[in-house]
């Protein structure tokens, strides 16, 4: 089990993490949302060792980390943007941690192979890394982070870089193999998807705090204050209530209790924005084809289940 | 002008000048050497001097580049890892040696070691090392600061130690700029030529002396000219290996702005290793120096400026009062400047691709003129001062070229060893002049000539004042060509300052150490003028 207590970390005249706590079980996947700038990456290196905290401490399996160096830790971290080796191919990649650990050759190919078969980069063995695409630099990325068998893997935006529909792939295959290897991981986002697909539990992370964790259903069902239901796209939000878009159910009349201000179809969704008569404004997801159009008088209805008391 | 007009300026006149002054000379010591009456060239070859000539000066060139990393490494490290004020300085400070002329730093090392410790091969490779270190640590620490430093991280976490970090990841992604800079070092130290004259003792010699003495004491032109073509040679050997090196050494490593790879001075340990690394350097290049000026100073027991003073009087050892020898090299170095200017940036115009037209044109159809062009300039980087000097001399002693007495052949050689330089630092800024911006201006009705006025010579104006002061601050320290071709009653500083060192007797060094911190105060007072001006930290210059 990792934990970090209270880890505080001061850049000159900014704090970057304040009193930062969290706990990751044996085999959890925690995922780590919160805007850029928060101190996600900050956290990361706290843990991996790259960064020295100010206060608070890192403990690994009932050991204080603390002066222990990164190359001893045994955490694996997958950087942002990859950070791969230029000077050697995609084996030599994956094989380094390996080679730092000592093992012999013959166990060096087989494990780096196994590895890259597991991100499904057979073949590409001795392609340098100049010649891959975004996705597969970041599948020699993940598999070189594997390859010693870290005790946690830290995963810093990961898919950042990548466009969607290739995240969209690469988050399925990632689900599948945090699952398949049961490692402990910590990923860091700023996408709530990649947030709530990937993580047993969410962190939910501002200004260098983490203000909330929790399993995305809770999470999404009681978020701790209006800036994290903000952030989780929560609209509706006022001082201590928020009302999911969902919940809120829009009918076209000729009378009806409000007017529709704008009416953008994003998918398979429409996103309503209605002004009822009383001047309040609220945001309401349609997913059916035909809609109202901006204009339109309609009456709004909302649903007590889908209102939100924030604490 | 019109465009095709300007264009053909832009190389025709570069490539006459070389043809002229570069090509021909060369091409006549060619013929002295493999042409000509009595034995055949292969005595010279098979003499068993030259083959101690040369391999002295291959292994010094090796042993130089090796101490030249050596004392230059850790203030490299400190440049291109730590962010701390006065950075910015030191980098700048650093080049001042050099530029510094071979004959000043020769002398300062005289002035250093102890009696009977100061000519032989040791102060040599000490020399050497003082006036590369600007080299390594400009190369290597500047590509230092911009390597990412989260390679070096992932190999922490990938159980990498410090020193397994440093093996496997940061000297491989290193390569190139060591690559570059040992190249550089070395072919400086291979083809050193007034250091080795001054410190090297009868014993020592580099083939470069060994041309000087051919030429100059043996009057065995032949010699001489054989010499330099061997020298070529060697040069062209070590500039194709060290590029087929480099280009197989350059990785994609993406490189980063300094601000996010230099970390700032926090720890105690850190603060003793920035200062432990510009320490070493601050020594290694700042005691020499003011052992020299010291020694200036010496009279008798005491000190005093009696060598100073001295320079307004006559001597027998010059034909002239030793303070004309300033003026000489002031208006030399004016001259020389002018001229590197002129010729150095119109080839710059023409090696960068010109102005006025489209990118398309550019890449497409270059003329001849302006590909010969490109190998052309930086040749004499090569080619050795000596052999230019050399040339000069074999060359121009004929009707309808004898220009051996001219006043304006000095200037001119000089300006032929700073157009390299030119090139190197003009061309850069001119490749940075957006085409789009040229392409702006002409639709907004703008013609060509008036384009390269408005668009283009405010941008390299300012690359243009570096040139000049860098090429105003090499052809003052100029020997090697100048000592060929300098009247007897119009001697440069280094050329008065060898003259003076050349006859025995105290007073003759007194003044040969006080033209020397005269010629240094002007060197440095022109190159810290160029680095308060300097517009990028582009190239190595």
């Amino acid at each position: 089990m990792l934990v970090v207590d209270d880890v505080s970390v001061r850049f000159d005249a900014t704090d970057a993490l304040r009193d930062a706590s969290l706990e990751v079980g044996d085999g959890e996947v925690v995922t780590i949302l919160g805007p850029s700038g928060c101190g996600k990456t900050t956290l990361l290196r706290v843990i991996a060792g790259l960064q020295a905290p100010n206060a608070g401490r890192v403990i690994l399996d009932g050991h204080d980390l603390a002066g222990v160096p990164p190359h001893r830790r045994g955490i694996g971290l997958v950087f942002q943007d990859h950070a791969l080796f230029p000077h050697r191919d995609v084996l030599g990649n994956v094989a380094f941690g390996l080679r730092m650990q000592g093992d012999s050759p013959s166990a060096i190919e087989a494990r780096a192979t196994e590895l890259l078969a597991l991100v499904g980069l057979s073949g590409f063995e001795h392609r340098s890394i100049g010649s891959l695409s975004g996705g597969e630099q970041q599948r020699v990325a993940l598999a070189r982070a594997l390859a010693p068998a870290p005790r946690v893997l830290l995963l810093d935006e990961p898919l950042g870089s990548l466009d969607r529909r290739l995240r969209d792939r690469l988050l399925d295959d990632l689900g599948r193999l945090f699952a398949e290897l049961a490692v402990t991981a910590i990923y860091v986002t700023h996408d709530r998807t990649e947030a709530f697909t990937l993580g047993d539990r969410v962190a939910v992370m501002r200004e260098g705090r983490i203000v909330q964790v929790a399993t995305p259903d809770e999470l999404w069902a009681h978020p701790r204050d209006a800036d994290a239901a903000r952030f989780l796209g929560i609209p509706n939000v006022d001082a201590d209530e928020a009302i999911r878009p969902e919940a809120v159910s829009v009918r076209p009349t000729r009378a009806g209790n409000g007017t529709v201000e704008s009416a953008v179809r994003t998918g398979p969704t429409v996103d309503l924005v209605v002004v009822l008569d009383d001047g309040t404004r609220l945001e309401a997801v349609l997913a059916t084809v035909e809609h109202p159009a901006a204009g339109a008088r309609v009456e709004v209805e909302v649903d007590p289940e889908g209102i939100v008391r924030l604490r | 002008m019109s465009s095709r007009a300007w264009r053909r300026l832009t190389y025709g006149l570069p490539l006459a000048f070389f043809g002229l002054f570069f090509l021909y000379p060369l091409a006549s010591i060619v013929e002295r050497g493999l042409r000509g009456a009595g034995d055949s060239p292969l005595d010279v070859l098979s003499n068993p001097l030259t083959r101690e000539v040369v391999w002295f000066t291959v292994w010094q060139a090796g042993a130089s580049t090796l101490l030249t990393f050596v004392v230059a490494f850790p203030a490299a490290y400190v440049l291109g890892r730590y962010r701390f004020r006065g950075r910015e300085l030191v980098s700048a400070l650093t080049v001042v040696p050099f530029v510094l002329p071979t004959v000043v730093v020769a002398l300062a090392f005289l002035a250093l070691l102890p009696a009977g410790m100061e000519r032989g091969w040791l102060p040599i490779l000490v020399a050497h090392a003082f006036f590369n270190v600007a080299v390594v640590v400009r190369i290597v620490g500047t590509y230092w600061a911009s390597l990412d430093r989260r390679m070096a991280e992932a190999a922490a976490t990938l159980g990498a130690s410090p020193l397994a970090r440093f093996r496997e990841v940061t000297l491989p992604l290193l390569a190139p700029a060591l690559a570059a800079a040992a190249a550089i070092v070395f072919l400086f130290s291979f083809t050193s030529f007034g250091v080795v004259l001054i410190l090297g003792g009868p014993r020592y010699a580099t083939i470069e002396a060994e041309v000087y003495n051919q030429a100059v004491r043996l009057f065995d032109l032949r010699a001489a000219a054989v010499l330099s073509l061997v020298q070529l040679l060697c040069v062209l050997v070590v500039v194709w290996v060290t590029t087929r090196l480099e280009g197989r050494l350059v990785f994609l490593a993406p490189l980063r702005p300094e601000i996010d790879t230099l970390r700032r001075v926090r720890s105690t340990r850190d603060t003793l290793v920035v200062a432990s690394g510009l320490g070493v350097l601050l020594v290694f290049l700042g005691v020499p120096l003011a052992v020299l000026v010291e020694r200036s100073l010496v009279v008798g027991g005491g000190h005093g400026f009696d060598a100073y003073r001295q320079l307004g009087h006559g001597t027998s050892v010059l034909l002239t009062e030793p303070w004309h020898a300033i003026v000489n090299s002031l208006v030399y170095a004016t001259a020389s400047t002018a001229i590197a200017v002129v010729v150095g940036g119109l080839a710059a115009v023409s090696v960068a691709g010109g102005s006025g037209r489209t990118q398309v044109a550019e890449t497409s159809a270059r003329p001849l003129g302006t590909r010969l062009l490109d190998g052309l300039v930086l040749l004499p980087l090569g080619v050795s001062a000596v052999m230019l000097g050399l040339g000069f001399l074999i060359a121009f002693d004929t009707a309808p070229l004898d220009f051996r007495a001219s006043p304006w052949i000095v200037p001119v050689a000089q300006s032929l060893v700073a157009i390299p330089f030119v090139v190197r630092i003009v061309a850069p800024t001119l490749r940075s002049v957006d085409p789009r911006q040229r392409e702006a201006a002409a639709l907004l009705g703008a013609p060509p000539g008036r384009v390269r006025r408005e668009v283009d010579l405010p941008i390299v104006s300012r690359g243009l004042g570096v040139a000049a002061a860098f090429a105003f601050a090499i052809s003052l320290g100029e020997f090697g060509a100048t000592v060929f071709l300098a009247r007897p009653d119009r001697p440069t500083l280094p050329v008065a300052i060898y003259r003076f060192l050349g006859r025995p007797g105290e007073t003759n060094l007194a003044e040969a150490y006080a033209l020397a911190v005269v010629l240094m105060v002007v060197t440095m007072l022109s190159v810290l003028l160029v680095e308060r001006v300097r517009p990028n930290r582009a190239g190595w210059f």
